[in-house]
């Protein structure tokens, strides 16, 4: 296995274990930072393929999305005030009214 | 084996246990903890692999400023709510289940024997090109307008921010 592989298989396993997380656990701030997990696995693999190719573009992607990433940061982390604010809880049970 | 391939083997399985310590820890701060141990062990991989400029931006804004800010909101909320006690939810098994699946289905994808394209990528040599001075004239002499966009972007979620923590105080009072 050379490393491009390598590198794959290492954000292809964190992606999954990071989709794991999201559905396993209960806490919502833990569920936002397995979904940061699942991104850094995505930025990974763009990284890899960036540093093989050469270009300058997939760097200048990465720092994109890593702003894009502090700003989604900061309206989720309201967001979670909020539901802690109205219920007192941060378990996601609490929240199943938009179950069909 | 070269110490660059020990490093960069040593990377991953930081970058990987930090990942499932994340699933198997019952406090968020550890969770968080954890996840910091595992971006920061991405940002050596970066380091090994010559995008200095990724490396310094994961470890300055993701480190930095995303999980300094998500750690300070778990010491904001200490609430010990029913996640506390179980951490898991009834969608464990399926969830496992489904990890598992996915997980093969990707490996198998990813590392089979590669096509034309695939093997052109492992024979190209990586560029000169990541350095620092060579990526920031590159970067604001071709891509200062999106350099600005974002800008606008964070400009924007800082308004929505404020908009939604002020919409919920209306809806409280």
């Amino acid at each position: 296995m050379d490393r491009v592989q390598f590198l794959v298989a290492l954000s292809v396993a964190l992606f999954v274990v990071g989709l794991v997380g999201v559905i396993i656990r209960r806490n919502a701030l833990v569920m936002l930072m397995c979904m940061e997990l699942m991104l850094n696995g995505v930025i990974l693999s763009l990284v890899t393929f960036a540093q093989q190719t050469g270009t300058v573009s997939g760097a200048v992607l990465v720092f994109l999305i890593f702003v894009v990433a502090a700003a989604e940061i900061a309206i989720a982390i309201p967001i979670v005030l909020l539901l802690s604010r109205q219920r007192k809880t941060l378990d996601v049970e609490a929240y199943s009214e938009l179950k069909g | 084996m070269s110490l660059e391939s020990l490093l960069l083997y040593l990377f991953a399985a930081g970058a990987l246990l930090g990942g499932v310590l994340m699933l198997v820890a019952r406090h968020p701060m550890r969770v968080a903890i954890a996840l910091i141990g595992s971006m920061i062990s991405l940002a050596g991989i970066y380091a090994i692999l010559g995008v200095h400029v990724i490396a310094v931006f994961q470890v300055l804004i993701y480190v930095g400023a995303v999980m300094v800010f998500m750690v300070y909101v778990i010491m904001l909320l200490d609430v010990r709510d029913p996640s506390f006690t179980s951490k898991y939810s009834h969608l464990l098994a399926p969830g496992l289940g489904f990890g598992a699946l996915l997980a093969a289905v990707l490996a198998y994808v990813a590392t089979r024997s590669a096509g034309p394209a695939a093997q052109a990528l492992s024979a190209a040599e990586p560029g000169a090109s990541f350095l620092i001075q060579p990526f920031s004239a590159d970067f604001l002499r071709e891509y200062w307008l999106h350099f600005e966009l974002t800008s606008v972007l964070l400009l924007a979620a800082v308004v929505a921010a404020v908009a939604v923590i002020k919409g919920g105080r209306r809806n409280d009072g």
